[in-house]
């Protein structure tokens, strides 16, 4: 027991000394989730746009100083002939163009019918669906004041209600996503470089060769990871209840409790990684290739799942981090209990039993 | 320049020798275009939906039907009371609500006004709104189908109306790949141009092979030429890799010209081979190396436009992707593959990147002594 606690100092001093590692493992996850909760919104706000109004009477006007007011839009730039849009939209400066027809106001109140023209930058489809959508809403509501004698008969009126995140934060979909990700590269990636440095240094087999049993060695390569992952879900969880704004709705023994699991299964992950890898740039690119991009693309951490192709649908299952973070998503924001999430916890700890097992036989083969 | 062609040689030699290397270079840009798009879809198609229909009325029925005919929903299934329904976004089973009231029909057509409910589970906001968009433009429509239902026509005093047309352009058919895809190609040659960059002096450095190659008459400009070189080469390879398979698997053919394309690529490739070499400098291990790689480009890619648009942003953010080169390069494929933009249009981003270049390299020269 004492030879073990010896073994696991001298892996907290590898990992302390190199500081700048340190740094980063620390500070990724809090820079992460500023930037996810505060630069990152779906919020549309000061949009860049153009005008084009070939009418320029008092109704075009008033249709623009709406815009003007609104805080969705900015007008960058008033054009003066339609030749002028392409251009405005190849050098990247607008992302919609407005374009009023001649003669509106005449049009508008003599045939009863004017015609407003909005040419959106569609090079990214769902800003182009929202930026249409917002200035036909600011168009539609001109229309209506200018009508306001006349209520619209038989109108079916929606009433909107946010589950489980009203203010449709960034923080709701990102800390999930981040813990996923962050406990994976600790647990995962660092733990299988440390031990394949070992075997690339050569100073795997003086360890095997010593008094400690291999399961030992092992285990004390592994305990100071596990420290550190329990640390940062703890900086984790502190940043978004006290500054994200995302309180744990459900019970926190019960969250602590899933993420150790996911901590065990990552580990147990890096382990076999690290018995079928013998340097530390193999050990890192399948990582950060084979894990860290399923964890960001297929976990449904940033997009939905049920959007991809049924092939990447059923790969989405074998990604450890999708059952963590539906698990942490059910506890932290839906507040379910344990009723709620026994399946994914079962699986969970299958793949960890699963992974455990071919560790140690191929452990034993490569001793033999 | 013989000693340079020497460097050349022995560079090509050892990264051809790294069969993994090799791999990254063919294998993973490959992978990652074929799987990248197809997972960042944001074209939501089906949306779960749970009905509770208080009403069962004709109107009832028929708005059920239309909002199933969009092709954006999925009815998974029809619960009897709201928390039922609940139930179903709990579990996963159902993104979105849409509570029909009892006397729904009646209320339309006696009262004038009847409200529906819909609830989303908004955890992801983004798709929340996306889908709330999709059933509000149907429930609009519907509405109007009602009203020319019910309305006399032909009125004698029409309400003057201001009509919208909308086009979008650059991509009419609002194909979310063929946003992400050239956005996806410029990260891959900053991810295989600046890792292999930081990773391949720092071995050099982990492996002691360094100091035999400050103690040999090679000038710190030979040094770096002769790590800088392979890799601008591989960067503008992976490049051209991308465009064979974004051509061949998503049939998109850039509109602006490729000469823009590679020229742009190139100076922006010398930028953050830069970058990568300054990153080296920093590290002492190959761990370390990989390690602050990772957490730049995580950085790169978040700042960088990839997914979010950067006008959303706050304006602190803003300014950091005005720092983040990778924000360019994404900007100016997108600009080039989709609007065919010209030099002229992209000059300023032409300017920055190769201030970007100058002020990176320069720092890593300086930064890089031949002695340990």
């Amino acid at each position: 027991m004492k030879q073990l606690f010896n073994f696991i100092k001298k892996e907290f001093h590898h990992i302390f000394r190199d500081y700048r590692s340190m740094l980063v493992l620390l500070g990724l996850p809090i820079v992460q989730l500023l930037i996810f909760g505060f630069a990152i919104t779906n919020e549309t706000k000061n949009t860049n746009i153009a005008i084009l109004d070939n009418a320029k009477d008092e109704t075009t006007q008033q249709i623009i100083s709406k815009f003007e007011n609104s805080d969705y839009f900015d007008i960058e730039i008033t054009l003066k002939s339609n030749d002028e849009i392409e251009k405005e939209f190849k050098s990247g400066k607008i992302k919609l163009a407005v374009v009023f027809q001649e003669d509106f106001q005449n049009e508008l109140f003599h045939s009863n019918k004017a015609q407003i023209q909005l040419i959106a930058d569609a090079t990214d489809p769902n800003q182009a669906t929202t930026l249409v959508n917002y200035a036909s809403a600011i168009i539609q509501d001109y229309q209506t004041d200018l009508n306001s004698e006349n209520k619209l008969p038989y109108q079916i009126k929606t009433e909107l209600r946010m589950l489980y995140n009203p203010e449709l934060k960034g923080a709701y979909t990102s800390v999930p996503g981040v813990m996923g990700m962050i406990l994976l590269l600790i647990s995962t990636m660092m733990t299988s470089i440390s031990i394949v440095r070992e075997k690339e240094l050569g100073t795997m087999e003086i360890l095997l060769v010593s008094p400690m049993k291999p399961y030992l060695v092992i285990l004390s390569k592994v305990i100071p990871y596990f420290v550190i992952s329990l640390i940062n879900v703890t900086t984790i969880l502190l940043l978004s209840v006290h500054i994200l704004g995302m309180p744990i709705q459900g019970s926190t023994i019960l969250l602590i409790a899933i993420t150790i699991i996911y901590i065990f299964c990552a580990l147990s992950l890096g382990i076999l990684i690290s018995t079928i890898t013998d340097s530390q740039l193999a050990a890192m690119l399948i990582s950060l290739l084979g894990l860290m991009l399923p964890v960001v693309m297929l976990s449904g951490y940033v997009f939905p799942v049920a959007n991809m192709p049924i092939i990447l649908q059923v790969i989405s299952n074998i990604v450890p981090a999708k059952w963590y973070i539906i698990m942490v998503k059910s506890v932290m924001i839906k507040g379910l209990g344990i009723s709620g999430i026994w399946k994914e916890a079962i699986i969970l700890l299958g793949m960890t039993i699963f992974f455990i097992i071919i560790s140690i036989k191929r452990f034993k083969i490569r001793l033999a | 320049m013989r000693i340079l062609l020497f460097l050349l040689r022995k560079e090509f030699l050892q990264i051809f020798r790294d069969k993994l290397i090799i791999r990254m270079i063919f294998i993973m840009p490959v992978m990652q275009l074929l799987i990248l798009p197809n997972a960042a879809n944001f074209e939501m198609k089906n949306i779960l939906l749970s009905i509770v229909d208080h009403d069962h009325s004709e109107y009832s029925k028929k708005l059920i039907d239309k909002i199933t005919a969009s092709g954006y929903f999925k009815l998974v299934n029809s619960s009897q009371s709201y928390d039922e329904a609940l139930k179903q976004i709990e579990q996963d089973k159902a993104d979105l609500i849409i509570e029909i009231p009892a006397n729904f029909e009646v209320d339309i057509i006696k009262e004038n006004q009847s409200n529906l409910m819909i609830s989303a589970n908004a955890i992801n906001g983004q798709t929340a709104g996306l889908a709330i968009s999709y059933s509000n433009s149907i429930i609009r429509e519907f509405n109007s189908l009602i009203r020319t239902d019910w309305i006399v026509q032909p009125r004698l005093n029409p309400l003057p109306t201001i009509e919208i047309t909308s086009s979008n352009w650059f991509n009419p058919k609002m194909n979310y790949k063929f946003f992400i895809v050239p956005g996806v190609l410029g990260l891959l040659v900053t991810l295989v141009g600046f890792i292999l960059t930081a990773l391949n002096i720092v071995k050099e450095k982990e492996s002691g092979t360094i100091e035999q190659l400050n103690v040999t008459p090679i000038k710190k400009y030979q040094f770096i030429l002769g790590k800088l070189i392979p890799f601008w080469v591989i960067g503008m390879f992976v490049m051209t890799i991308g465009f064979v398979v974004s051509f061949i698997f998503y049939g998109i053919f850039p509109e602006g010209s490729f000469i823009v394309g590679y020229l742009f690529a190139g100076v922006y490739l010398i930028a953050i081979l830069g970058f990568g070499l300054l990153t080296s400098t920093f590290a002492e291990t190959q761990q370390q190396a990989m390690f602050i790689a990772y957490f730049f480009m995580m950085i790169f890619v978040l700042l960088g436009g990839l997914f979010s648009p950067i006008e959303n942003m706050p304006d602190w953010a803003k300014v950091l992707t005005y720092i983040n080169p990778v924000s360019y390069l994404i900007e100016v494929m997108r600009m080039l593959v989709l609007k065919g933009s010209s030099f002229w249009d992209l000059r300023f981003h032409f300017l920055i990147v190769l201030g970007f270049a100058i002020f990176f390299n320069s720092l890593a020269i300086f930064k890089y002594k031949k002695t340990v």
